[in-house]
């Protein structure tokens, strides 16, 4: 049947996460450091609230864009938290997802031949997202010593006649890499200078520890240019729900809100109504996840480096990055005989982006207990491989 | 009280068998620093104990049975009800005691190993006292939540797949 298939979808790779994981589901006993989503369940109230709505009656669809009332929170929820005025009415787009609102955001500015900037190690969704809108996806590779932050240098050498956009990712999937005010200025600059859309997924903008968060689209003459992405997946642990959103520009939101009228209609009515909830009574449930994630990632960051496994501190969402090197196996040969011999499963680097080799991702969104025990197995299989692989432990050291 | 120290009392407060090591890479502290803390705490009596949260229903032959008592006192000229609750949470038998606002004075749970002997206990000790107007019983038939834990929790394991971006 393949000849049926379309160029753009024959030419996708096949994601390297999803090899891993027909692997892992094989096995008994795993405990998963692989997950990309929270561990914790939803907040009861939200899901007693949209049980609620169900009972009312609330079954049908909803207006393209989202509920108003819901579109009034999430505007009134980005004002309050990051000095963001967009207009519910034309300005904010309720989405299926981050997911849906980075694809119709790149559908809604790519035109075949496009230029679209991805910074590596990156979200696995955007480069064949970007793919399936036409464009043509051109990767910056962030540099591990400079703690996979993106330089404003490296834009300018990515940039062609036919740079259209950049996709930023702020708290990092999978470094965990966050970029304070001071770091997003300078990439503002050059931004600004090139005349780029920029596409901010700050799905984790939430999940930061140290300092305090800075929104793109709020750095002065940024909003005029930028579409923000985010959504409830991982702030307020609702990725079953798929309830995302975009807020923008005026003219893209409701371009935007024209393929999400043909093609979706609109965001599930009871996922809106447990993220109206959210928004309204969430802020507690939030902070006590928030409070979770800075320990663990404390507990699995000093057990990382415990175990010879050089790794610095992530500044949000919810994974650790380390190096594996010194262990003198690729990513992927780590993972694999980690997944072998310990059952313990990890992503390895390289799927995110060929910078991401010799590092592997371990998400912390999974209870003290498991991560405990995860890290007794991953001491275990390295320090083996340390006895084994001396050369490479100092020369990496 | 200080931040670091109200982290460390949610903390033991839900895990009491966290290792002064866990708590310490948990908080980003030295070990040494969490035993200063955990001392000066137990010191100004901010912690007074370290239970662990049993469900005897599970337990063979050692199932127990639980009261909750309203009880109408009198209370004492200059010393209020705090007199009365002393006399009253002196008991062994006696698990808690709250000064309640509302229809009656104090909430007394009670915990004995049959319904018989807390009957006795209430019948013989506590309503004889001569502050006590009257008593309520209500037995306990289920515990469902205790003290923020879930007792029954059947269906607790991770639903989430093992991989995913
Ligand atoms: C960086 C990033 N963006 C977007 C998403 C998609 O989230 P959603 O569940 O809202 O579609 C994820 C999920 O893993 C992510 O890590």
């Amino acid at each position: 049947m393949n000849q049926y298939l379309s160029k753009q979808v024959a030419d996708l790779k096949p994601s390297g996460i999803r090899k891993f994981f027909d692997l892992a589901a094989q096995m008994d006993d795993v405990i998963s450091l692989g997950v990309g989503e929270p561990d914790f369940v939803t907040p009861w109230t939200f899901i007693e609230q949209s049980f609620h709505a169900l009972e009312q009656g609330y079954t049908s669809y909803t207006e393209n864009a989202g509920m108003i009332e819901l579109r009034e929170q999430i505007s009134g929820y980005l004002q309050k938290h990051y000095a963001l005025d967009y207009q519910p009415d034309d300005q904010v787009i309720v989405t299926v997802g981050a997911s849906q609102a980075i694809d119709l955001a790149l559908r809604t500015i790519v035109n075949p031949g496009d230029e679209v900037i991805v910074v590596e190690p990156s979200f696995v969704a955007y480069v064949p997202a970007i793919s399936l809108a036409g464009g043509t996806p051109v990767t910056i590779q962030t540099k591990a010593e400079d703690a996979f932050k993106l330089k404003p240098e490296q834009i300018e050498e990515a940039i062609t006649p036919n740079t259209k956009a950049i996709m930023l990712c702020n708290p990092n999937n999978p470094t965990g890499t966050f970029l304070t005010k001071d770091e997003l200025e300078p990439l503002a600059a050059v931004i600004e200078k090139h005349d780029l859309i920029v596409l901010s997924d700050e799905i984790y903008a939430e999940l930061t520890y140290d300092e305090n968060y800075t929104s793109f689209p709020s750095i002065a003459r940024m909003k005029e240019r930028t579409i923000l992405i985010s959504g409830f997946s991982k702030a307020f642990a609702m990725t079953g729900w798929r309830l995302g959103y975009a807020t923008g520009p005026a003219e893209l939101i409701s371009a935007m809100v024209k393929i999400h009228q043909y093609t979706m209609m609109c965001a599930p009515t009871m996922a809106q109504h447990a993220a109206l909830e959210a928004l309204k009574n969430g802020r507690q449930s939030l902070q006590d996840m928030v409070d979770s994630y800075k320990q663990r990632r404390n507990f699995i960051v000093s057990s990382l480096n415990e175990i010879g496994l050089d790794c610095p501190n992530p500044g949000g969402a919810f994974y650790a990055f380390p190096s594996i090197q010194a262990t003198g196996l690729t990513s992927a040969e780590f993972a694999e005989e980690l997944l072998q011999e310990e059952q313990v499963a990890v992503v390895p680097g390289d799927v995110f982006g060929a910078n991401g080799e010799g590092y592997i991702r371990c998400s912390y969104a999974t209870s003290l207990k498991q991560l405990d025990e995860a890290m007794e197995r991953m001491k275990r299989f390295v320090t083996k491989r340390l006895e084994k692989a001396p050369v490479h432990a100092e020369a990496s050291n | 009280m200080m931040e670091h120290e109200v982290e460390l009392l949610k903390l033991i407060e839900k895990n009491a068998n966290l290792s002064v090591d866990k708590l310490a890479k948990l908080m980003g502290k030295k070990p040494a620093e969490i035993e200063e803390m955990i001392a000066h705490l137990e010191e100004k009596k901010a912690i007074l104990g370290y239970s662990t949260l049993i469900d005897w229903a599970k337990v063979a032959n050692e199932e127990e049975v639980t009261a909750m008592v309203d009880v109408k006192v009198t209370p004492a000229r200059g010393v209020g009800f705090d007199k009365v609750a002393e006399r009253i949470y002196r008991f062994p038998e006696v698990k808690a005691v709250y000064l309640m606002s509302g229809a009656y004075d104090l909430s007394v749970s009670v915990r004995g190993n049959t319904m018989m002997e807390i009957g006795r206990f209430i019948s013989e000790k506590l309503s004889t006292l001569e502050s006590v107007l009257s008593t309520t019983t209500h037995f306990v038939l289920k515990k469902y939540k205790h003290d923020g834990i879930i007792l029954e929790d059947e269906d607790d394991d991770d639903k989430r797949i093992v991989v995913s971006p």
